[in-house]
């Protein structure tokens, strides 16, 4: 597909910037996230926490629940399909949904490749855990990185070590010597082309945001002080006590992360956050689910 | 010149950087304390008009903007940027600021597969001349479908009025700060 369509679709993911990016299973559901100042939904039948629960196998949401939703906002619309499961990204394609997710969350269909996302018209978002694999999910053809975090725990622990590490190694690429980008290309398993951009740009060629366990406003501002340039935020919202509320103080979080005093008011009785499970104790490692 | 960029949420950074090339002074404006800096102008940035919207009015922003675009501020407004100025929203009652006499119809090219780039500077072709005379992308582009006959049309795309210029209001549906032609932005500053 033309580079044009490449680059309109990392331009997309740059209007989401700043924002909150929430999941929700109703049409009710996303316009309590678009009233509460959500910048995108992400539509699924089942919200990572239980996917987890129920266990088996997770698919793609069915198409009529995602129009549900699409004709409920206005704004961006994402879905997810199976790391690898080109025809469901197809179908999601065919109602033009704005931006999809292959993601970790749900099962995998393809235990060696990803999709090739370049062939694709509409724009892909893929999860990471350092900045090999950002950038390989960026050759295929992704023009939104997220890091993985682990999804439905409510335990903001594995998305700040995959943040930590992708800026660590970000800092990395980018004080080396031009002749020593081969070399961390190859360390990297990521294309040169990709890796020498990295370097003169001092950071992702494309939008980076904060997944996986994100709960309170706290985390969303710590993972924007990490380097986060937006939050989803997945079983979060709707796990919690007061939706609305915490939603609206989350997006309030990620624009003002840097004042602690204002944080500190939009953490008050938000009621209940999600319960969570410690990211230690969990049998269903997604994280590890495409290299 | 120093210019105050609307920073509560989407792509305001790519302003910063925009305003910069041309010589200009930026800062951002996220909380009202960022208000008692003096600034020449405002740059109301892309992202989704209804977060923005949100965020103005929940951190306070809204009514002390507001009464300073009516006072005469030079204002800079991409996408989002012009629903939030519009007098006017199609099939949505929703008014924001409403100090710029025009009618925008939000997502008016359908979803991001209708999303475009219009790259032709100069005003090649017909349309009084001034056909994609502003270089700019749109991304699930609102477009302005009427305006008032005293607001001034800079740029044409198939017809409709892609940035238009009324009073101290510079309002355009796509993305000139995404390309890397600065001529409007020089134009503006000159202004």
């Amino acid at each position: 597909m033309a580079e044009d369509r490449q680059t309109l679709n990392r331009n997309l993911a740059q209007m989401l910037k700043g924002g909150v990016i929430m999941d929700v299973t109703t049409p009710e559901q996303a316009k309590i996230a678009q009233d509460a100042g959500a910048c995108a939904v992400m539509a699924l039948e089942r919200i990572p926490a239980d996917i987890r629960a129920a266990g088996g196998v997770s698919r793609m949401s069915d198409p009529a629940m995602i129009r549900g939703i699409q004709e409920a906002v206005t704004i961006p619309v994402m879905a997810k399909c199976r790391i690898g499961h080109v025809a469901e990204a197809r179908i999601l394609e065919a109602i033009e949904i704005d931006y999809i997710d292959e993601s970790e969350v749900l099962s995998p269909a393809d235990d060696l490749y990803h999709i090739d996302k370049a062939a694709f018209k509409v724009p892909f978002v893929c999860g990471a855990r350092d900045l090999g694999e950002a950038l390989r999910r960026i050759g295929e053809g992704a023009t939104m990185i997220r890091t993985k975090g682990e999804p439905g725990t409510g335990d903001v622990v594995q998305a700040v070590r995959h943040m930590r590490k992708m800026q660590a190694e970000i800092r990395r690429i980018a004080a080396l010597r031009e002749d020593e980008l081969n070399e961390a290309a190859k360390e990297l398993a990521a294309p040169l082309d990709l890796v020498r951009e990295v370097h003169r740009l001092g950071k992702l060629p494309v939008v980076n945001f904060a997944a996986g366990g994100v709960a309170t406003p706290a985390d969303a501002a710590l993972m924007m002080e990490l380097g986060a340039e937006g939050v989803f935020v997945g079983s979060g919202i709707f796990k919690s006590g007061d939706p609305a509320k915490r939603a609206a103080a989350i997006v309030q979080a990620v624009t003002n992360w840097q004042d602690a005093a204002l944080l500190a008011k939009l953490s008050e009785n938000l009621g209940p956050a999600m319960v969570g499970i410690n990211a230690d104790e969990i049998e269903t490692i997604m994280e590890e689910r495409g290299k | 010149m120093r210019v105050g960029v609307l920073a509560v949420q989407g792509a305001f950074v790519e302003h910063e950087r925009a305003f910069a090339d041309v010589g200009a002074e930026t800062f951002e404006i996220r909380q009202t304390r960022d208000l008692a800096r003096p600034f020449d102008a405002l740059v109301l940035p892309g992202g989704e008009s209804t977060t923005q919207g949100k965020l103005l009015k929940d951190l306070g922003l809204f009514a002390p903007l507001k009464a300073r675009i009516e006072a005469g501020l030079p204002v800079f407004a991409t996408c989002a940027g012009l629903i939030l100025l519009a007098e006017r929203l199609m099939g949505d009652p929703t008014v924001w600021f409403g100090v710029l006499p025009v009618t925008v119809q939000r997502n008016a090219y359908g979803r991001q597969l209708g999303s475009f780039a219009a790259m032709r500077a100069g005003g090649a072709g017909g349309g009084e001349g001034l056909d994609d005379r502003v270089p700019m992308a749109f991304i699930r582009a609102p477009a302005i479908v009427d305006v008032a006959p005293d607001v001034e049309i800079l740029s044409l795309h198939g017809g409709r009025p892609t940035a238009v210029r009324w009073r101290n209001v510079w309002a355009f549906a796509g993305h000139p700060e995404l390309t890397d032609d600065r001529q409007v932005f020089e134009a503006f500053c000159r202004r």
